[in-house]
């Protein structure tokens, strides 16, 4: 077989030793437009799995990689003046050019012709070999000339990649607040000598900072003076280190003709979960095993390399994006406790959870456990204290106290902390279905056998304005003979639904007392916790919603306005805990964005609301949710950290290690617990 | 872990298929080990319609279900849809299960002369009607209501699962894809707070005696996807061990029902399936 292969990093170059080494008659070439040793970057991080497949793969390469590995087993996160590290990872580094100088030497031993300083045009024809190899990197070119289905757009912060000589002795990320914004920076060592120094921030921060009008030479000055504490006399280097945006890069196909894509030019993944060298070099492995399996033919080994790698990437991708809002957005999270910060910082890709980390740093989780259970309770965590998983520690609300953060819709308790009821309506017409209680004088028992479960009591109490009068099989399908429905605008929820009539005035007032009449009903019944419905496009819902409140009155330009006046009503006859379920955004085109129902959560928590319970979607009937699980988790930690109001989310979480690691790192502070039946209940 | 059941496709959509085939092929699924029978729809293609075979099928078995898995609803007006599947459903007493999505094919839209941009909205509506209208529209015969599925990938298409369907159809792959598709099937019926849990089914392909036949076939059905032909012809079950693999996976991961598809129309390879099944 005739290789060529475009682009000596690790993916092209291992590609090209895996497949001579495979069979010596593979005529291959790689070429390389930059000379041998010269490179973008400094030392990467390697994670342990990799070693394992890169030991199976090839064995010389793999010794002289590891020889040369820094190694280490500590993050340590600086934060607010305070270091804290975790350990019981295991983490090593290699500088890339020594990287890619091991991978050129065995490439030249085996045979392959290496050609640098030789650029590849896109159009350069592929007809005189039988497989062209794009290891062209991220922005590669000749990905351009083929059809991949290719996506590119900026992900995360601006960066900028600096080398240091000051020797770290753990993966570091260092978080400085300065008068322009909160810059942050993750460095790590990759040999006796030096370190990684990457500083990224919002490209708000940088602009503001004057960054992006500054020289090189002014940006690294800059950037050692704001960490000069911690580059402790060291100096910061630069490789060509300018300012980038990280690209996300995705292809839906990774192949076409004979063309195959490797390595950053088939996917990246944010460096801040370092994967990409790793993805890039078990391309190659997964790609030359293609051809083990199919000697005889290039398409079908393609598909096989496709098929075995897509799914590995787009975990690794989903897990990089999330690392990658979570710097984003981590300005947010600066009043969080630093061990809070911490666990939060851990666990951002999902990747890590609860009980990943008890494992991993005992130590750490019970520390955190302590400190959890302490402030849920009003106290200091003593040295060596220990303390049940952050799920059974208390939560304080208004007046009353959760026992634990499980709520549960229905019942039985079965040790939840809160048990809610469905929705109940606070009128025969604010009724979803025929089966739809309103509210009235009987719950004073079901309240009783709540508290006998040892659980709080709370009531979901709404008004179902234009999805009402549906039947009670499947969702939103109209009653034959259904009442009349009000919403902010006539405009019918779903096909087939009946038009409901623009709420009045006059209308509002009475919903308002209606709500008012619910809620002094549901005080008698003895609830501890009312949870107002203004999510799920109901009648409240309706009013916040652009897509359904399309109103020229005042209703229309201030959209909280009416349901802020019912949270108002309700909270003047309401003694216990106000809750409401709100929508954070309405996951369709022209609806409700998060920023927006941020503003929301912040303005009930003004009007007296406790407690947001973080809901989405479903304000039209058009709305595309995402449901990867824990789908509305980001929402919730948005709303909880930004509008500074505490949260119960739920969106399928169904162990209690979610649950843990949801409220552990403050992204909710109850959670609503769904787990699936499983047989083994079955067994007496 | 729940017991999956397995069901068999029939050859509806290889194209020269001979009709007594297809009704032999179904009367001997019936006497099988197999819990369903199951279609394909494509119109413009050398296949059979998939009413039209479930209805073949109904006269020559008693036990087995009858499902589309699925059929491209917005193909058809909703009326139309409901008389061809309440057809279905009266002549085998009952036995219909109704898989509806999308689809895939512009051409399929183009030449039953559907505006495809709308498919997702229109499919919504075949729901509500079916699920609601029907009953007063006069649109017979009347039957008690059909157990529905709905299939795609999309936030909107679970959506269209939990507020309509009784369950969710996969479209296939390993089972690992069809678990986190589950998983998001389970998700979107706690969203819209359904009781109970979704039937969730999955389906393969499967060509035992003449492999390269069955995905030479695979590879002209998907052609219009390009790329992706070639991927799904790889996952071809071609092997008893492969097929005996995929339904323990599937089973793992929560199948409820899975679908093998035929890939070669040839008797032979159904009494092989059955062999290896049994
Ligand atoms: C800031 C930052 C930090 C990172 N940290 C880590 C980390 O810690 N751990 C980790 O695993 N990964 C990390 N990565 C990712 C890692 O660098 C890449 O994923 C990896 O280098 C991909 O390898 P590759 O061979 O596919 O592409 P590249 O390494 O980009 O190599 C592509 C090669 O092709 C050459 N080339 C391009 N176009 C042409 C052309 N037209 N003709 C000829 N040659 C061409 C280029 O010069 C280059 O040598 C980081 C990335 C960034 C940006």
């Amino acid at each position: 077989m005739r290789v060529r292969v475009v682009g000596a990093g690790p993916s092209g170059l291992y590609l090209a030793i895996l497949l001579k080494k495979a069979d010596p008659a593979h005529e291959i070439t790689v070429l390389e437009r930059n000379a041998p040793d010269a490179t973008f970057g400094w030392g990467v991080v390697f994670s342990e799995e990799t070693l394992g497949a890169l030991r199976d793969a090839d064995y010389p390469t793999h010794l002289e990689i590891t020889d040369s590995f820094a190694r280490w087993s500590a993050i340590d996160i600086r934060y607010q003046g305070q270091v804290l590290r975790s350990t019981g990872h295991t983490f090593s580094a290699i500088r890339r050019t020594h990287l890619l100088d091991i991978l050129q030497r065995r490439a030249r031993e085996l045979g392959v012709a290496l050609r640098f300083d030789t650029e590849v045009a896109a159009e350069e024809s592929a007809e005189d070999v039988d497989l062209v190899v794009a290891a062209d990197g991220a922005n590669s070119a000749l990905r351009r000339a083929g059809s991949f289905g290719t996506t590119s757009r900026p992900q995360g912060c601006k960066y900028v990649w600096f080398g240091t000589d000051l020797v770290f002795d753990a993966f570091t990320f260092i978080f400085e607040q300065t008068e322009f914004g909160l810059f942050q920076v993750h460095a790590y060592p990759f040999d006796e000598h030096t370190s990684t120094f990457i500083v990224e921030t919002t490209e708000q921060t940088w602009r503001r900072a004057g960054l992006d009008t500054m020289s090189e030479q002014d940006s690294i000055a800059f950037c050692s003076e704001l960490f000069a504490s911690h580059l402790d006399g060291h100096r910061l280097m630069s490789n060509r280190s300018v300012w980038l945006d990280f690209p996300l890069v995705r292809n839906r196909s990774w192949h076409d003709g004979n063309v195959v894509l490797v390595g950053d030019a088939a996917h990246t993944a944010h460096f801040s979960i370092g994967s990409g060298t790793k993805l890039a070099m078990e391309d190659a492995i997964g790609l030359a095993n293609g051809f083990v399996r199919h000697p005889g033919s290039v398409e079908q080994a393609l598909v096989d390399y496709e098929l075995e790698r897509q799914p590995v990437v787009d975990r690794f991708q989903q897990a990089a994006g999330d690392s990658a809002a979570y710097f984003g957005r981590v300005r947010h999270y600066q009043s969080l406790a630093p061990i809070q910060f911490a666990f939060n910082l851990l666990t951002r890709s999902g990747r890590i959870s609860h009980a990943n980390l008890t494992q991993r740093d005992p130590q750490l989780i019970r520390v955190l456990d302590a400190w959890f259970t302490a402030t849920a309770t009003g106290q200091t965590a003593l040295p060596g204290s220990v303390a049940p998983p952050p799920m059974f520690a208390p939560l304080r609300l208004g007046e009353k106290t959760v026992r634990n953060r499980i709520v549960r819709v229905g019942g039985p308790a079965g040790g939840a902390g809160l048990v809610l009821t469905g929705l109940v309506a606070v009128s025969a017409e604010g009724r979803t279905t025929e089966d739809c209680p309103v509210m009235d004088d009987s719950w004073a028992p079901h309240v009783a056998g709540v508290h006998a479960a040892g659980a709080l009591a709370g009531l979901r109490l709404g008004h179902a304005g234009r999805r009402g009068a549906v039947r009670s099989s499947g969702v939103d399908v109209a009653l034959r003979a259904g009442w009349p429905l009000v919403s902010a605008s006539p405009l019918r929820y779903a096909p087939f639904g009946a038009v409901p009539a623009e709420l009045t005035e006059q209308g509002m007032e009475r919903v308002r007392a209606e709500f008012v009449t619910a809620a002094r009903r549901a005080a008698a019944a003895g609830f501890d916790v009312l949870e107002l419905d203004l999510a799920d496009g109901y009648l409240l819902a309706s009013f916040l919603s652009p897509l359904a409140n399309r109103r020229t009155d005042v209703h229309g330009t201030d959209r909280l306005r009416f349901p802020l006046s019912v949270v108002d009503d309700v909270r003047a006859v309401w003694p216990g805990v106000l809750a409401a379920r709100l929508t954070a955004t309405d996951w369709a085109r022209g609806g409700l964005g998060v920023a927006e129902g941020i503003e929301h959560a912040r303005a009930l928590a003004e009007h007296g609301v406790d407690l947001v319970h973080v809901r989405a979607g479903h304000s039209s009937g058009t709305s595309r949710p995402e449901y990867r699980r824990g789908y509305l988790t980001t929402l919730s930690d948005r709303i909880r950290n930004e509008a500074g109001v505490p949260t119960l989310v739920g969106g399928y979480l169904t162990t209690p290690d979610e649950v843990n690691t949801v409220v552990a790192a403050g992204r909710a502070d109850l959670c609503l617990f769904e787990p699936p039946p499983t047989p083994l209940e079955a067994v007496p | 872990m729940s017991h999956v059941r397995v069901g068999i496709g029939l050859p509806n959509t290889i194209p020269g298929t001979p009709g007594a085939l297809l009704v032999e092929w179904a009367r001997r699924a019936d006497t099988g080990p197999f819990s369903t029978v199951a279609v394909l729809d494509r119109l413009v293609y050398d296949s059979v319609d998939p009413f039209a075979a479930l209805s073949a099928a109904s006269a020559v078995t008693e036990r087995v279900r009858l499902a589309t898995n699925i059929a491209i609803g917005p193909l058809r007006s909703p009326a139309m849809l409901a008389k061809q599947a309440l057809s279905v459903d009266a002549l085998s007493d009952g036995r219909l299960t109704l898989g509806l999505g999308v689809g895939a094919r512009r051409d399929d839209y183009a030449a039953a002369g559907v505006d495809r941009r709308t498919r997702g909205a229109v499919l919504s509506e075949q729901l509500a009607y079916l699920r609601g209208q029907l009953d007063e529209s006069g649109v017979g015969p009347a039957r008690p209501p059909v157990e529905l599925l709905v299939g795609g990938a999309s936030g909107a298409a679970f959506a269209r699962v939990a507020r309509y369907a009784d369950g969710y159809a996969h479209g296939g792959g390993p089972p690992r894809a069809f678990g986190s598709a589950a998983a998001r099937a389970r998700a979107a019926w706690r969203d819209l707070e359904r009781p109970g849990e979704p039937i969730l089914w999955g389906q393969g392909y499967f060509a035992l005696g003449d492999p390269d036949r069955g995905s030479a076939y695979l590879r002209d059905y998907y052609a219009f996807t390009g790329p992706f032909a070639e991927k799904i012809a790889a996952g071809n079950l071609t092997s008893a061990r492969a097929v005996k693999d995929f339904v323990r996976g599937y089973e793992a991961q929560g199948c409820d029902e899975l679908i093998l598809y035929p890939t070669v129309a040839d008797l032979d390879d159904l009494a092989r399936l059955v062999e290896v099944l049994a």
